[in-house]
């Protein structure tokens, strides 16, 4: 009988599928939110895999800064019509067009934190009930404490204090009018997971992620991508290196690292060897030892 | 990594003094998991809190509140892998008022890990802890004395400790318990094996839980499978496909089995196991399929597919060992809506038959207020019948919870005796 068990990729993919089935029998209106990420992508390749062979049943739901990697959204756009199904658009610029957010100033000004009233209005808008995202509990550590199905009340917030439990595989869903989910297939996948499931399956990912040629500006310990959205500084210097990205953001705070990996095996073995966490790139989670808990609080991804 | 490493699970319960924390920081630090960034975090707030050296404990700090506070308040995902496994740590709280959080914890787990204090030896903590594992029927427990640094490495104080735990847990039902001697903060046995206490023959912490046989914690006899969608995709290809989805709960399902559908008991063979990768010839737990039988019957979700030969208990009154997870009480012959696999139906308690001390395992009668963190033996009324096995033949099938329809909230979780 020893034949009978699964590796740990295949469990957590099973997870993952069983999590994706739940949240299309428990809701009326879900969304993946769809970022042209990694961990965005592999969701929606376990999404295929969790319906075939229908079509995945739900839309996509982008939340677009406007400061985006061109090759993002040609990815998008590409997935979309591969898969058949629809995309939903929240423009953060609408949002500051329509004064619903201010800009921020300054040089280490970024849409992250406007993105968090796009968002809330997408979902609002398109009376989504569970927006479903390709968190990971070892990502950060207010996210180590974040449900599968995790409650968001009318305002879109998330209160960890006082989280439904969630015991065995029996998930609550249930929710008044006005509130929402986040649901997260991949919780317990770490980047490394990700990675071996992405070269196993062969998974098309963003040219980003290999490593190219791109103009750059060394800043807050990493190569910010240079772009008409940058502002430079006089001391800094624009440079040419072979780098690439570990996580995608946006194009003003995501930063590369040098690197040679050009293939998803050379990849996967520079992300075993690396001794930084993959965040450490994203000048957004360095402002404060509790900023991802905030953002996450006021109804961040 | 290998292709054919499993996932194995595991959760630690124990509060702020017993040394979990540092556990779990030097399981991490020694296994190489942590990153130079989480390392310099952590070295600047040992600095910041005048802490001699790196205090490894502050890697499980979670919350702004917890930091705080130095407590953890709720269930704590941690993850590492070595060459021979993934591991998922279930971190929980220890205290009375978090038995809630260890249940959760626990309840998915393959194995526990229990610390014991070698100068304290079997508290009532270690009671507790010990009762709920055997409760949630963790297959494997490993009882970790701690800090034999303070008793100086004494072979002596551990077997003492041996002899307190297997006096009292005689009563309760764990399958396979194990004894490692340990040192947290010095790294003694954790990941690498003690220079200090040559008495001890067995394999440090890490080797055990690198090597403990979980293959067969699996129920693979009962074959068990709730019905969680129905996929019919209309597509060229598909017109006419009408695809079972769910996960197998237990058991192994093949092609060409004789099928019978819960609750209508129409009966069919499995005509394939579909998955995008190809049709399978077989599909065993917990692996996530979709099912087509050779006869068109009408099934939903909440259905479950089980071979005829081998059925589960289709009842509506149920025996559950429940532990109350919410800060409102239970109201007095109440309706909940209960939940089990993938099925759901209203439900109503109609007696409680015993509450358990916890801390001392005497059962209880009289008492029939259910408050937060008690656990208690049940009689539950369903409006329809639940297919159930018993939790101790199978977790997934004989688990349910509850929750208030008035509030949504999920308020207790039940395991059927």
């Amino acid at each position: 009988m020893s034949k009978y068990y699964l590796n740990y990729l295949d469990e957590l993919e099973s997870e993952a599928i069983f999590i994706l089935r739940e949240v299309w029998a428990q809701f009326q209106n879900p969304v993946i939110l769809f970022s042209g990420g990694k961990d965005s992508i592999l969701v929606t390749h376990l999404a295929k895999k969790a319906f075939y062979p229908a079509k995945i049943p739900f839309p996509l739901m982008h939340v677009d800064t406007g400061h985006n990697f061109p090759e993002t959204i040609q990815f998008r756009d590409d997935i979309i019509k591969e898969l058949g199904v629809n995309l939903i658009v929240g423009s953060v610029q609408e949002s500051i067009d329509d004064g619903r957010v201010a800009e921020e100033k300054g040089k280490n000004a970024t849409r992250n934190a406007l993105q968090i009233t796009t968002l809330l209005d997408a979902i609002e808008a398109n009376k989504v009930d569970c927006a479903i995202g390709g968190g990971r509990r070892d990502e950060e550590k207010a996210r180590a404490k974040e449900r599968f199905f995790s409650h968001r009340d009318d305002f879109g917030q998330w209160d960890p204090k006082n989280q439904r439990p969630e015991l065995w595989n029996l998930f609550n869903g249930k929710h008044f009018q006005g509130e929402h989910f986040r649901a997260f297939p991949i919780s317990n996948w770490t980047e490394m997971d990700v990675w071996n499931y992405i070269k196993r399956e062969n998974i098309a990912i963003p040219s980003l992620y290999y490593a190219h040629e791109r103009e750059v500006v060394w800043r807050q310990d990493s190569w910010i991508p240079n772009s008409e959205f940058l502002v430079i500084e006089d001391h800094e210097e624009i440079v040419t290196k072979k780098i690439r990205f570990r996580t995608l953001g946006d194009i003003t705070i995501t930063g590369g690292i040098e690197s040679d990996a050009d293939t998803l095996e050379k990849i996967a073995e520079e992300v075993s060897g690396m001794r930084q966490t993959e965040r450490g790139n994203r000048s957004d989670d360095k402002r404060s030892e509790s900023a991802m808990e905030d953002r996450k609080r006021q109804g961040y991804f | 990594m290998l292709d054919n490493n499993q996932l194995l699970r595991f959760t630690t319960a124990g509060s702020v003094d017993d040394g979990k924390s540092t556990l779990i920081g030097r399981l991490l630090y020694d296994s190489k998991s942590i990153f130079e960034d989480q390392l310099q975090a952590i070295e600047n707030t040992s600095k910041k809190k005048g802490h001699e050296g790196v205090d490894l404990a502050l890697f499980t700090d979670g919350l702004r509140d917890e930091r705080e506070q130095g407590i953890t308040i709720d269930v704590a995902y941690r993850y590492f892998t070595t060459p021979k496994r993934k591991f998922i740590i279930a971190d929980t709280p220890g205290h009375i008022q978090y038995t809630r959080n260890m249940v959760t914890g626990a309840s998915t787990a393959n194995a526990a890990i229990i610390l014991v204090d070698a100068r304290h030896g079997v508290i009532e903590q270690t009671k507790r802890h010990s009762f709920i594992a055997s409760l949630l029927q963790i297959p494997h427990v490993i009882v970790c004395i701690n800090k034999m640094d303070l008793v100086d490495y004494s072979e002596e104080a551990y077997n003492k400790v041996i002899n307190q735990f297997e006096e009292f847990s005689s009563k309760m039902l764990v399958k396979d318990v194990r004894f490692i001697p340990i040192s947290a903060l010095n790294g003694d046995n954790v990941v690498n094996r003690s220079t200090k206490m040559d008495w001890y023959q067995g394999a440090p912490l890490l080797h055990t839980l690198e090597t403990i046989h979980i293959s067969s914690d699996i129920n693979k006899v009962d074959a068990r499978f709730p019905v969680q969608t129905v996929l019919r995709p209309q597509n060229d290809t598909h017109r006419d496909y009408r695809g079972y989805a769910g996960r197998v709960a237990s058991g192994i399902l093949r092609k060409g089995d004789e099928v019978t559908v819960m609750p209508s008991g129409f009966t069919s063979k499995i005509k394939s196991i579909d998955t995008l990768d190809g049709e399978l010839d077989e599909a065993y737990a917990p692996m996530s399929v979709s099912i087509t039988l050779e006869d068109d019957i009408d099934i939903s979700r909440g259905d479950m597919i089980v071979r005829s030969n081998n059925k589960p208990e289709a009842i509506q009154d149920l025996e559950v060992m429940l532990c109350w997870l919410h800060n409102d009480a239970a109201k007095p012959r109440a309706k909940y809506t209960i939940k089990h696999t993938s099925n759901e139906q209203k439900a109503m308690i109609k007696e409680v038959v015993y509450k358990f001390n916890i801390n001392t395992l005497d059962r209880i009668t009289g008492d029939t207020e259910l408050k937060m963190n008690d656990i208690s033996k049940v009689k539950i009324r369903t409006t329809k019948p639940l297919m159930v096995d018993s939790y101790r033949e199978n977790r997934t099938t004989g688990s349910i919870i509850l929750v208030d329809d008035a509030t949504n909230e999920t308020v207790a979780a039940g395991m059927i005796v």
